[in-house]
């Protein structure tokens, strides 16, 4: 089994997964002995196709589901250790199409998790106006708002300064550019992976195109049936002769070949 | 009378029945809300009490109006006659449609939204509060909205209970077989439904966040609507408060019992006594209201006393049954029977008067041999009670060739337009004379005697010295003939009952 070698170096990883197994009564295990590290500021994506367990390995960090045997530990203490609610404001959260809330104007879209930890109207305030920016949204524009009113691409915008609004460590990010059309979603993911790095933020990111996982991550962890088969970086990645790191790798040649 | 001068002269009473009715809808939903939307909220928190509770709220809504009424009743604390009980009713029926559109509407918001707000770090109090309800309320309305046309509706009904409004009319016009009364009832009671559609429809607008382009005119007319509301309630709360000289008159749901009670509360009222007329009560409920201390008094009949409250074997002897009634009520129900008024209203056997005069009949033993080739039409209550169809066909060897069960006040018309052969009518029925009946003697004494009198609570009667002297004044004072001109000049002649009322105590010195 693969692994990323840095056991020791607790104090630098965020996130920790310990034989973790995730499974309901009804089915069979949907994640299966998974051990994982993400280091701080590091970006890690997970990749896989639909049903591979890896939105599930998401959800386990900021316990939407807690471990069935085996434990998460986020900041060096166990999930299910937190105030979920104290673990979840810690913790920003992006899926797509935003998960925007359709009464809430975009500026209360943008400032719930300050509101929610009892930040001051004028804090709040001058916070959203400073993320709609930093996301490249007009605040005067677009603060009073309905997200009906935005395109998908804006829209995603503001999912993502909702999960930095309380300034969160790590983020967590379910397929978030999956619904935009090829255009937006390159222009996204090169202003997304610049916003990570001058804001030194962790992120885990899951999605099921490759071209993504190369382009974001730091380290690629494929996932197949719940297991994690591979964990590398991009360019170790794509040298890989795993069978299914070989399928992926496929279709990212084929595509380029049509391109050009 | 046209429609329209029905409407100038009894505008008024009219305004006044809207007014219960409305307040009557108003509350039963406020409390029905008040109720129904934490329930709803609870069963989207607790799966497994969702079947059983919209179960139970279901079957509530398949009783019919009446039975409902009727069950509740008895019931301490929340039964007995007027307003109260049918609130209990109302909010019954009030409560399915608002409990399964919190559920539906909690239920039908958005996974992705509610998880992202799991994910954001709320608590289930500010998911609830913050997402889930603002997110549900359009549906929410809805079903208030539903409920609240429902309500208008069923209230009609609850005039049978004593509690007022619309239905008043409703019912007053099916027995006095009046389309001004019919009309003005069901016509205000549509557009009170209308009106609490539409109001709620705008309602229901402000909530839907998918058409925010939120223009101030129906926010106006929203406000308008929500003043009418309270403003009814204010004036409605306007009544003068009970004084220890309050009389509580109740009557039967037909027109001469409604007619003797207004008798007595005239004549109460001339004496300084204030009123509370509690009139047109369906079935046993004026005795039951008496019973449990909520009426004073009301007009009844010996015969019924004796038969349907007594539970006796009907008798012949006016003396005896009148004598047996009075000690029985005495010591069974504190209760004071009246001297007898003078007249008797006994089961009067009708036949048309062509019919009669044809085949010369005069008793019923000479109709017995033509009753094979005949319908018959009697009321629920003939046919139901100990001294009725099932003793009065024995007695008389009566076979027909079919016997319906229709309302009472429906079977003079539908005897003289020879729908049926037969009824049982009653002998003071103002219709007998004019729509050409034939009332055939009862030659085999088999009803008993049925004297018109007045029952009193003996408490009341020591309370408010004057209903004794008003109840001696009308001793042996009303013919049978006077009676049945009474019951005409109401129910033939379309006359308002207080000025029928108010005449006769006029020409009598009373």
């Amino acid at each position: 089994m693969p692994q990323d070698g840095t056991k020791d170096s607790a104090k630098d990883s965020l996130v920790q997964f310990h034989n973790v197994n995730y499974s309901l009564p009804t089915a069979a295990n949907i994640i299966s002995d998974l051990n994982l590290t993400v280091e701080k500021g590091e970006t890690l994506v997970l990749l896989g196709e639909s049903g591979c367990g890896k939105t599930t390995t998401l959800k386990l960090v900021n316990r939407l589901l807690t471990p069935s045997a085996g434990e998460v530990l986020v900041e060096g203490r166990a999930t299910t250790e937190w105030d979920p609610i104290a673990l979840r404001r810690r913790i920003g959260y992006v899926i797509q199409e935003g998960g925007l809330f359709p009464h809430f104007t975009i500026a209360r879209n943008v400032g719930l998790v300050p509101a929610l930890s009892g930040w001051d109207q004028a804090r709040t305030t001058e916070r959203v106006r400073e993320l709609l920016s930093l996301v490249g949204l007009d605040p005067d524009r677009f603060a009073e708002r309905y997200p009906r009113e935005l395109s998908g691409g804006q829209r995603q915008r503001v999912g993502v300064a909702r999960a930095l609004a309380a300034d969160p460590p790590l983020l967590l990010l379910d397929e978030p550019f999956g619904a935009l059309d090829p255009l937006t979603r390159a222009s996204l993911q090169r202003e997304f992976a610049d916003l990570t790095t001058r804001l030194g933020k962790t992120a885990i990111l899951v999605t099921h195109d490759v071209r993504e996982a190369v382009i974001l991550a730091r380290r690629i962890g494929l996932m197949h049936k719940g297991r994690l088969v591979l964990l590398d970086t991009p360019e170790r990645f794509l040298a890989s002769d795993h069978p299914q790191a070989r399928a992926y790798i496929e279709t990212l040649k084929l595509s380029d070949g049509g391109g050009k | 009378m046209s429609f329209w001068q029905f409407l100038q002269l009894n505008w008024p009473e009219l305004l006044l029945l809207v007014r219960q009715h409305v307040v009557l809808v108003f509350i039963a939903i406020l409390a029905a809300v008040i109720i129904g939307m934490p329930t709803g909220i609870l069963l989207t928190r607790y799966r497994a009490l969702r079947g059983p509770v919209l179960g139970i709220a279901n079957v509530m809504q398949t009783i019919p109006s009446l039975a409902l009424f009727g069950f509740l009743i008895p019931l301490p604390f929340i039964g007995g006659i007027g307003a109260r009980t049918a609130l209990v009713a109302l909010v019954l029926y009030s409560l399915l449609p608002i409990i399964r559109n919190t559920v539906t509407g909690i239920l039908g918001v958005e996974p992705s939204v509610r998880e992202a707000a799991v994910a954001m770090g709320m608590t289930d109090g500010q998911v609830l509060r913050q997402v889930e309800l603002p997110l549900a309320m359009g549906v929410i309305v809805t079903g208030i909205r539903v409920a609240t046309v429902i309500a208008v509706g069923v209230t009609t009904i609850a005039a049978a209970v004593g509690a007022g409004g619309l239905g008043v009319y409703i019912f007053r016009g099916l027995r006095q077989y009046d389309n001004n009364l019919l009309l003005a009832g069901a016509l205000s009671a549509a557009l009170l439904a209308l009106a609490a559609d539409f109001f709620l429809g705008l309602l229901e607008r402000q909530f839907s966040f998918e058409a925010k382009r939120r223009s101030l005119l129906p926010k106006i007319a929203l406000a308008v609507g929500v003043l009418l509301v309270i403003g009814g309630i204010v004036l409605s709360r306007s009544g003068d408060p009970s004084s220890s000289a309050r009389v509580s008159v109740g009557s039967k749901d037909f027109t001469e019992s409604a007619l003797l009670a207004e008798i007595v509360a005239q004549m109460l009222e001339a004496r300084g006594v204030s009123v509370e007329r509690r009139f047109e009560l369906g079935g046993n409920l004026p005795h039951e209201a008496m019973v449990s201390g909520t009426l004073d008094l009301y007009p009844e009949y010996t015969g019924t006393s004796y038969t349907a409250i007594l539970h006796h074997a009907p008798i012949g002897d006016p003396r005896a049954v009148y004598d047996q009634v009075k000690q029985e009520y005495a010591s069974k129900f504190n209760v004071e029977v009246s001297p007898p008024l003078g007249f008797e209203n006994t089961f009067a056997i009708l036949v048309r008067g062509d019919e009669a005069r044809r085949l010369n009949l005069k008793t019923i033993s000479d109709a017995a041999p033509h009753a094979p080739r005949w319908r018959a039409g009697f009321g629920q209550d003939f046919m139901s009670r100990a001294d009725g169809y099932p003793g009065f066909s024995k007695s008389y060897g009566l076979k027909f060739a079919e016997v319906r069960e229709m309302d009472l006040s429906l079977t003079y018309i539908a005897l003289s337009s020879r729908q049926v052969d037969l009824i049982a009518g009653n002998s003071t029925e103002g219709r007998i004379a004019t729509l050409d009946l034939f009332q055939l003697a009862d030659d085999r004494r088999y009803f008993p005697p049925y004297e018109a009198v007045y029952l009193v609570r003996q408490d009341s009667v020591t309370r408010v010295p004057a209903l004794r002297d008003v109840l001696t004044k009308l001793a042996n004072a009303i013919s049978t003939e006077e009676m049945r001109r009474l019951n005409y000049e109401i129910d033939g002649n379309k006359r308002d009952p207080k000025e029928v009322v108010r005449e006769w105590l006029g020409g009598r010195g009373l």
